[in-house]
C-alpha cells in the first residue's frame, strides 16, 4: 500500500465488516466535505462528525452572559464571528448588537489589545471559546496583558477539553476515532495513544488535507482496538508543544464544563486560575443550557448519536439562513457542513 | 472642499456640484443639454439592467466605486447578449464627503464609461446626513439584434461551460484590505466587452452567459439549475485561480466557488464551439485565463469533481461568505 | 484563523512573527515557539502554534511507507 491510488482503490471496495470512525475535529469534516470524500468510500465505512466545533458545544447561559456584557455600558464584546450568530435563551450576541450593545468582530484574539489601548475607559471582554488548541492562545494573550498593564480587557472562558467529551461520546457503534489535528500539535499524539488504550479502539492521529485524510481512514480499517498511529509527524510529536502547555498550566486549571447536549462533564474544560480571577468576566457557574428549538437534536449530532440528515428539522425549517440550532450556526458544526455540500 | 447638507438642497451649490464634477468628467451632447431626461436613439429590442453600488474601501486595488459602478451594469446587458449603449448614474453622498475623491470616482467612472463604449446619459445627486460615503446607482441601456437570444434557460446537456478568467480576485482583495493581510492581489474589474462582442461576431453558438459578482459561481450555477432544470459537472483541477487567491482562501477558510469577482464571466456554450470560443476569449482583453471547465449535465445539481478523486455538491451560498474562526 | 497549511517564516520583530502563505503575509504571535526566517509554521487564531520539522512532499512519503508496513502485518 504505497501510494494513494491504491489506498483510494482499497477503500472503494472494502466489503469487510461494517466500520464507522469518528473524526472529532471541526476542520476535519469541512475538509472531508470539500474533498468529497464520502462518495470515495465503500459503503461499509461510514463516518460521523464529533463535539470538534466550539461554537457548537457552547451552552445557552454563556451566550446569555456575553449578551448581558455587551448590553452593558461602557463593556464591548470582542469574538470571533461564529460566535456572534449563535443564540442563548432567547438572543445572540448579534441581536444584541441590533439593540445597541457593543459587539467587535476578530479573527484573532490578540487584536484585543490594539482595541483596549486605544479606549482605555472601555471595559473589553473576550469571548474565549475553544479547546487545547485555542486555549495557548488565551494564555499567550494574558501574558500580554500583564505585561503592559493593561486593566480594560476580561475573558469570558468556556474552554473545553477533548479526552473527557470522547469518553462521553464513545458509543459501542463507533469503530475508531481520527484525532483532532491541531489539538494533537498542542498535547502531543501520547493524549491519543493512551486513549486508544483506555477505551481500547483505534486513534489516528491526521493533518487536514484530503490524502492525509484517506490515509488515516485505511489506517483505521487495519489497526486493531487499543493502538495508534500518527500520521501527521510534520507537526504533531509525540509530547507536543511542551512550551504551549505549561503557558496553559501557568494561567489555567481544569474544571467542570457544560456542553450542549451532553450536560455537565467532570475534568472536560479549562478556568483561569483563582489568582488570576480579575481577568475573568463571571465565567464559572454558565452551566444552564436550553434549546432555541426544543426538536433540535444538537446534541444526538455533536455525540455522535444521530447524523445531521436524521434530524427531523434538518433541510426543512433548520438551514443556514434560519438555523434552529448551533451546530447550523456556526461555519464548522456538523450539520452547516452536511447541508452545504449535500452530504448525507 | 467637503460636501455639505447644502451640496443636496437643489439650489446653486447642488448645480456646481454636478456642473464642477459629474458633468464635466462625463461630458457629451446628451447629457450637456442638462434637460429632465435623455432623448435618445435606439432599437427595436433593448435591454434594460440597474445595479447599486456599495462597497467600503471606495478605492482598492484595481479599481474604484466608480469602475465597479460601470463595469457592473455594462456587463449585465452584455450577459444578455446586449450591446451597451447609455448608462445613468446617481450619487448618494454622505456629508463630510471630500470633493476630490468624487472627482476621482467621477474620472474614474468616465475612463471606464469610454473603455466600454457607453455614454452617460442622466443623472442624480443626493447628498444625506453621515460620514464621508459615497453609493452609486447605475441603470445601462443596451441594444439586442433580432436574432440574438441569450439565457440561462437555454442550457443544454452536453453544453460547455467556459469560465472567463480567475475566481475570487474581487473579493480577495476587498476583503485583504479589512482583513489587514498583505498581498498583491487586484480587483478584476472590467467590463467584458471585448469577450462578448467578439465571440458574437464570429458567430459562437452561446447559450446563455452570466458575470460571476457576489455569491460566487456556486450561486450563479444553482440560479441557472433553477431556471434550466439542467445540471453542472465541474472539475475542480480545470478552474482558474492564482496560487495567491488560492492561499487566501485557505487562510480564511473561504470557499472559491462562493467568492465574488467583477471581471469573470461564466458561459455556457454548445459542445462543438467550444474549443473556438475559449480560444477568442483569451485573445479578447481580460480573458487571457479563460478555460473549459466542466459541461451541462441532466442531475439537477451542481457537482464538483475534486482533485483527490471525490464529488461533492456545491450549493449556492450561505451566509455572508465571512471567514471560519478556526 | 486556523490555517491548516503551513505559512513561512519571513521576519520576526518584537516577538510578531510575519508569515508569508504564496504570496500572503499575516502577522502572528511567536511567543510560543522558537523560530527563524525560512521555517515553515502552523498558525491558529493568531499564535505560532509549531514549527513544521521537514518537507511536506517528504512527510507523504513517510506516511505511505508507514502504511505499506501496516498493511503488512
Amino acid at each position: 500500500m504505497n501510494d494513494l491510488s491504491q489506498i483510494k482503490a482499497y477503500l472503494k471496495a472494502y466489503n469487510g465488516e461494517p466500520m464507522t470512525f469518528m473524526e472529532v475535529c471541526g476542520t476535519h469534516t469541512a475538509s472531508i466535505s470539500e474533498n468529497g470524500i464520502p462518495e470515495m468510500l465503500s459503503p461499509a465505512i461510514k463516518l460521523i462528525s464529533g463535539p470538534g466545533c466550539p461554537v457548537c458545544v457552547t451552552v445557552a447561559s454563556y451566550v446569555d452572559r456575553l449578551v448581558e456584557l455587551a448590553l452593558t455600558e461602557n463593556t464591548t464584546v470582542v469574538s470571533f464571528g461564529d460566535m456572534i450568530r449563535v443564540k442563548g435563551s432567547e438572543r445572540s450576541l448579534g441581536d444584541a448588537q441590533s439593540d445597541g450593545g457593543s459587539v467587535r468582530m476578530v479573527y484573532s484574539p490578540f487584536e484585543i489589545i490594539k482595541l483596549a489601548k486605544k479606549e482605555p475607559d472601555e471595559q473589553f471582554v473576550f469571548a474565549a471559546v475553544g479547546f487545547e488548541t485555542t486555549t495557548p492562545v488565551y494564555a499567550q494573550l494574558l501574558e500580554s496583558i500583564i505585561e503592559n498593564k493593561i486593566k480594560n480587557i476580561k475573558l469570558l472562558t468556556a474552554l473545553k477539553t477533548m479526552p473527557a467529551a470522547i469518553r462521553a461520546v464513545n458509543a459501542d457503534n463507533i469503530t475508531g476515532f481520527i484525532a483532532p489535528g491541531h489539538v494533537s500539535v498542542i498535547t502531543g499524539h501520547k493524549l491519543f495513544d493512551n486513549m486508544a488504550k483506555e477505551l481500547k479502539k483505534p486513534f489516528v492521529t491526521s493533518g487536514f488535507k484530503g490524502e492525509e485524510l484517506l490515509a488515516a481512514i485505511y489506517a483505521l480499517t487495519k489497526l486493531k482496538g487499543g493502538s495508534s498511529l500518527n500520521l501527521y509527524p510534520s507537526s504533531v510529536t509525540y509530547d507536543g508543544n511542551k512550551e504551549a502547555q505549561h503557558k496553559v498550566d501557568r494561567y489555567f486549571e481544569q474544571c467542570s464544563a457544560a456542553w450542549r447536549g451532553l450536560g455537565v462533564i467532570d475534568g472536560s474544560g479549562m478556568r483561569l486560575r483563582d489568582e488570576f480571577s480579575e481577568y475573568d468576566a463571571g465565567s464559572t457557574e454558565l452551566v444552564k443550557d436550553s434549546l432555541i428549538n426544543s426538536a433540535c437534536s444538537c446534541g444526538d449530532v455533536i455525540s455522535g448519536r444521530k447524523a445531521p440528515t436524521a434530524c427531523s428539522m434538518f433541510g426543512k425549517v433548520c438551514t443556514p439562513d434560519d438555523p434552529q440550532g448551533a451546530c447550523m450556526v456556526s461555519m464548522e458544526g456538523s450539520c452547516f457542513h452536511y447541508y452545504i455540500n449535500d452530504r448525507r | 472642499m467637503k460636501i455639505t447638507m447644502a451640496h443636496g438642497s437643489g439650489g446653486r451649490s447642488t448645480s456646481q456640484l454636478i456642473d464642477e464634477i459629474f458633468v464635466r468628467a462625463n461630458s457629451n451632447p446628451t447629457l450637456d443639454m442638462m434637460e429632465d431626461s435623455a432623448v435618445v436613439s435606439g432599437g427595436k429590442r433593448i435591454a434594460v439592467t440597474t445595479d447599486s453600488f456599495v462597497v467600503a474601501p471606495l478605492f482598492f486595488k484595481g479599481g474604484d466605486i466608480g469602475r465597479l459602478s460601470v463595469c457592473g451594469t455594462v456587463n449585465d446587458l452584455l450577459m444578455r447578449g446586449a450591446i451597451p449603449k447609455y448608462i445613468t448614474s446617481a450619487y448618494i453622498i454622505e456629508e463630510g464627503a471630500d470633493t476630490e475623491i468624487l472627482e476621482r470616482i467621477a474620472t474614474s467612472m468616465a475612463e471606464t464609461a469610454k473603455e466600454a463604449g457607453v455614454n452617460v446619459i442622466a443623472g442624480d445627486t443626493k447628498v444625506i446626513e453621515g460620514n464621508g460615503g459615497v453609493y452609486i446607482n447605475t441603470t445601462g441601456v443596451g441594444i439586442v439584434r433580432d436574432s440574438v437570444d441569450i439565457k440561462s434557460a437555454n442550457c443544454r446537456v452536453g453544453d460547455a461551460l467556459i469560465l472567463s478568467g480567475t475566481l475570487g480576485d474581487h473579493h480577495a482583495s476587498i476583503l485583504s484590505e479589512r482583513m489587514d493581510i498583505k498581498n498583491n492581489i487586484k480587483s478584476d474589474c472590467a467590463p467584458l466587452v471585448d469577450m462578448v462582442r467578439n465571440m458574437m461576431e464570429a458567430g459562437v453558438d452561446i447559450r446563455a452567459m452570466r458575470d460571476v459578482t457576489r455569491g460566487g459561481l456556486g450561486t450563479v450555477l444553482n440560479e441557472f439549475t433553477k431556471s434550466s432544470g439542467c445540471g453542472f459537472e465541474l472539475y475542480e483541477d480545470k478552474i482558474p485561480m492564482t496560487a495567491e487567491v488560492a492561499a487566501f482562501a485557505k487562510i480564511l477558510g473561504l470557499n472559491i466557488m462562493h467568492m465574488g469577482n467583477e471581471g469573470k464571466m461564466i458561459a455556457v456554450v454548445a459542445a462543438d464551439d467550444a474549443e473556438k470560443a475559449v480560444d477568442i476569449i483569451r485573445s479578447s482583453r481580460y480573458g487571457e485565463n479563460a478555460a473549459v471547465i466542466g459541461y451541462v449535465s441532466d442531475d439537477k445539481k451542481v457537482v464538483m469533481n475534486t482533485n483527490l478523486g471525490g464529488r461533492r455538491i456545491i450549493t449556492e451560498l450561505y451566509g455572508e461568505g465571512l471567514p471560519r474562526i478556526c | 484563523m486556523c490555517v491548516a497549511a503551513p505559512g513561512r517564516v519571513i521576519g520576526i520583530k518584537n516577538n510578531i512573527a510575519t508569515i508569508e502563505y504564496s504570496g500572503n503575509t499575516v502577522n502572528a504571535n511567536a511567543g510560543l515557539v522558537k523560530i527563524k526566517p525560512g521555517d515553515y509554521v502552523l498558525v491558529h487564531a493568531g499564535l505560532v502554534i509549531q514549527r513544521v520539522n521537514e518537507e511536506e512532499a517528504k512527510n507523504m512519503t513517510e506516511l505511505f511507507k508507514t502504511l505499506e508496513e501496516l498493511g503488512n502485518e
